[in-house]
């Protein structure tokens, strides 16, 4: 399957980073600008250079590299694995790809940075490479926390900018607190099994009854990870820290390390909990978490005016359906949001780097401000409107291949209310951004008052004096971004590529087995199901037209006949009351994170009595 | 080991996130934020410890026979104290930050974020 050989790549994805971020902290300020930037593009793309590799060499099995050769003996092993298979190489991928686009526009984004900030980004990098190919359960808490604190770093990176440090420490707080959670967690299922590696801890639960230490580690654990991808109640942070981070971290931010923390959860639940926690417990639980996380973050983001904590609860809203995707529990729905991430990170990603375009020409990411100012632009409209598309769901997107196939298993599994859940949300998250850009790019419906004093206002200051035109530093990325939210959805056979990912992810026994005793990997469906279908393709294309009406209705919103008005007004209090929940008071969000770990201790938890 | 030691972890981990649920200053939040995480040293420690036993060093004295404390939730806890290090020292400096940027760092005065 694997040569030893292939092992010896996964550390390098962690460590050249590390070495390269260490050297630019030292020498970072003596260097003239430009070659720090060659020096980090550099090495990102070196990253995703061996990541596609891992790739390429990892396919269809799994690569599995114990540290210090500590291999397992008769399945005991004291060592520290790194296993990869076609889902966490796609994400080193992924990452990679990601931090290339970002460091690669950051060039004119900032005016003035020193070595400091490639530095935090490759640590970022490291971070989220190792997490990903973690096959320890401690090792992802450290890498967790090694991403949390370049990402808290990033996130308050304008220190002169006040709502900046307050978003990072909000972030940092929070995510903190999950992180202890999860060791909580972690030092829990060590005393009952006294093991930390993943293929050790699933052997060792393997068809043993969930106790109650069980059940409590497996929610600890989690919760952290679930805190990252800001699943409701845990989101709070998420939408503060978007708002105000850069546009080139936010990238990272909405297109990587969010998911990741779902990762981490279906990682540890396959492998660790799969065989002992019931799957219809979880599928119930997940399902509605997932809804409940899509539907608020939908409604949320239609009433932002800030441009990026707009795209923010668009993020929080898509997780939720990532999330309803993982819940199926099956190779469908897993496959589903595998492909739906990796159309999501292209064109949500772009959509960023575009508001980071309007910010550095014209000083204001709000739609209010912005309003009729961008008109008569070539290149800019057609992406922001060929991204909004993408997230809307317009075939032939990735996220649309993603979404058809999830509806397609939540239907299997008799949720009827699956694919409405998915065209509406959808839908409601893309108008919001289609109507943003209607009125900055063409100036369209009656122009905004300046009301609302409890939204969110998008005055951020540029990093660069107002630039006349858009460098091609910031176009090609941009451009990259588009055509690889285009291309998850297009490339012949990406599907089932996508689809033979996705059963090794739901494979734990499989993992526990090769990596314990390099036992040859599980045969994979011939021919799995991961093509476009007409049903997909027309629910599809319903979500774009709705997202268009959507917009419409936001745009025209006080033009509306007056029974529509007083619909919209008996909302008016339910909104203010939301908003008001958002408050931007870390103490709340911490709160609501107990309350979030309860819920899930319950759902989970109270079934199996 | 007595169920004492875990009962103060977790006395530890929740009140440390009601310090910060209820905290008026950021500065005393991030340490509240300290006391949640030494609940998990606490933890850690407790789950390896063993009564009347040596530390885990092995040398001419003591034989590799010889009983000892669990090694890996100790090393475990060191790495715990340097994550909660650096994370505390990062966000210590945020909070000066914002004290310098908005002159207050009580978060009920802080209002830069809302909706």
């Amino acid at each position: 399957m694997t040569t030893p050989a292939a092992g010896q790549l996964l550390p390098v994805l962690v460590a050249a980073p590390i070495l390269v971020a260490c050297l630019l902290v030292a020498v970072g300020p003596r260097l003239p600008r430009p070659a720090v930037d060659v020096l980090a593009t550099g090495t990102a793309l070196g990253v995703t250079g061996v990541a596609a590799l891992l790739l390429v060499v990892t396919d269809p099995g799994r690569t599995v590299s114990w540290f210090g050769g500590w291999t397992p003996v008769h399945r005991v092993s004291v060592g520290i694995p790194f296993v990869a298979d076609s889902v966490s190489a796609g994400i080193a991928l992924l990452v990679g790809g990601l931090m290339s686009c970002s460091l690669l526009y950051s060039w004119r984004y900032f005016e003035s940075v020193e070595g400091h900030f490639h530095a935090l980004m490759l640590f970022f990098l490291a971070g989220m490479e190792g997490f990903a190919l973690s096959g320890d359960v401690f090792d992802m808490f450290v890498f967790f926390e090694v991403m949390g604190a370049a990402a808290y770093a990033l996130t308050g990176f304008k220190v002169e900018d006040e709502s900046a440090v307050e978003g990072g420490l909000n972030f940092g707080i929070v995510n903190s607190l999950g992180a202890y959670l999860s060791l909580t967690g972690i030092g829990i299922l060590y005393a009952r099994v006294g093991q930390l590696g993943l293929p050790q801890l699933g052997d060792a639960l393997a068809h043993k009854p969930p106790d109650a230490l069980v059940v409590a580690a497996f929610v600890l654990i989690v919760t952290g990870f679930l805190v990252k991808s800001a699943m409701v109640p845990f989101h709070f942070w998420l939408a503060d820290a978007h708002a105000v981070a850069p546009a080139p971290v936010c990238v990272l931010f909405s297109g990587v390390m969010v998911e990741l923390g779902l990762y981490g959860t279906a990682r540890v639940f396959w492998v660790v909990f799969g065989e002992t926690i019931p799957l219809d417990d979880i599928r119930r639980t997940f399902l509605i978490l997932g809804a409940t996380t899509a539907v608020l973050g939908a409604v949320m983001c239609f009433t932002q005016r800030h441009l990026k904590r707009l795209l923010a609860y668009s993020t929080i809203s898509h997780v939720g359906l990532f999330i309803i995707g993982f819940a199926c529990l099956d190779p469908d729905g897993t496959a589903g949001a595998a492909l739906y991430v990796l159309g999501h990170a292209g064109v949500k990603a772009a959509l960023f780097l575009i508001a980071g375009v309007l910010l550095d020409r014209y000083g204001s990411v709000d739609e209010v401000d912005l309003y009729g100012r961008a008109k008569g632009q070539r290149l800019m409209p057609w992406l922001f409107f060929g991204s909004a598309l993408g997230l809307a769901g317009l075939p032939p997107f990735g996220t649309a291949l993603g979404k058809s196939l999830i509806e397609d298993a939540t239907l299997v599994h008799g949720f009827d209310w699956g694919p409405a859940l998915f065209v509406l949300v959808s839908a409601v998250t893309a108008g919001a951004v289609l109507r943003a850009g209607l009125r900055i790019y063409f100036g369209l419906g009656p122009e905004p008052q300046q009301e609302d004093a409890d939204k969110t206002k998008g005055d951020e200051e540029p990093d660069t004096p107002r630039l006349a035109r858009v460098p091609l530093t910031m176009v090609v990325p941009i451009v990259v971004l588009v055509l690889g939210g285009l291309a998850a959805g297009v490339v012949p056979h990406g599907g089932q590529a996508v689809a033979h990912a996705a059963e090794r992810l739901i494979d734990g026994k499989g993992y526990i087995d090769q990596a314990l005793t390099n036992a040859a990997p599980t045969p994979l469906h011939p021919e799995p199901k991961a093509d476009w279908t007409t049903l997909g393709v027309l629910l599809g294309v319903v979500s774009t037209l709705l997202a268009f009406g959507f917009a419409a209705l936001g745009l025209w919103a006080q033009k509306l006949p007056r029974p529509m008005q007083a619909v919209s007004a008996a909302f008016r209090p339910l909104m203010r009351v939301l908003h008001h929940i958002h408050s931007g008071h870390v103490g709340d969000y911490v709160a609501w994170l107990f309350v979030g770990v309860a819920v899930l201790a319950g759902l989970v938890g109270i079934p199996l009595r | 080991m007595n169920v004492y030691a875990y009962f103060v972890a977790g006395w530890l981990l929740i009140a440390g996130g009601y310090g910060i649920v209820r905290s008026r200053h950021m500065v005393h939040a991030i340490v509240s934020l300290a006391v949640s995480q030494s609940g998990t040293y606490v933890l850690l420690l407790a789950v390896g410890y063993q009564h009347n036993v040596t530390a885990p060093v092995f040398g001419s004295t003591e034989k590799p026979t010889k009983q000892v404390v669990d090694p890996v939730v100790q090393a475990m806890t060191l790495t715990d104290i340097v994550v909660s290090a650096t994370v505390t020292a990062l966000l210590l400096a945020l909070a000066v930050q914002v004290n310098k940027r908005q002159g207050t760092v009580n978060p009920d005065d802080l209002a830069a974020l809302e909706g």
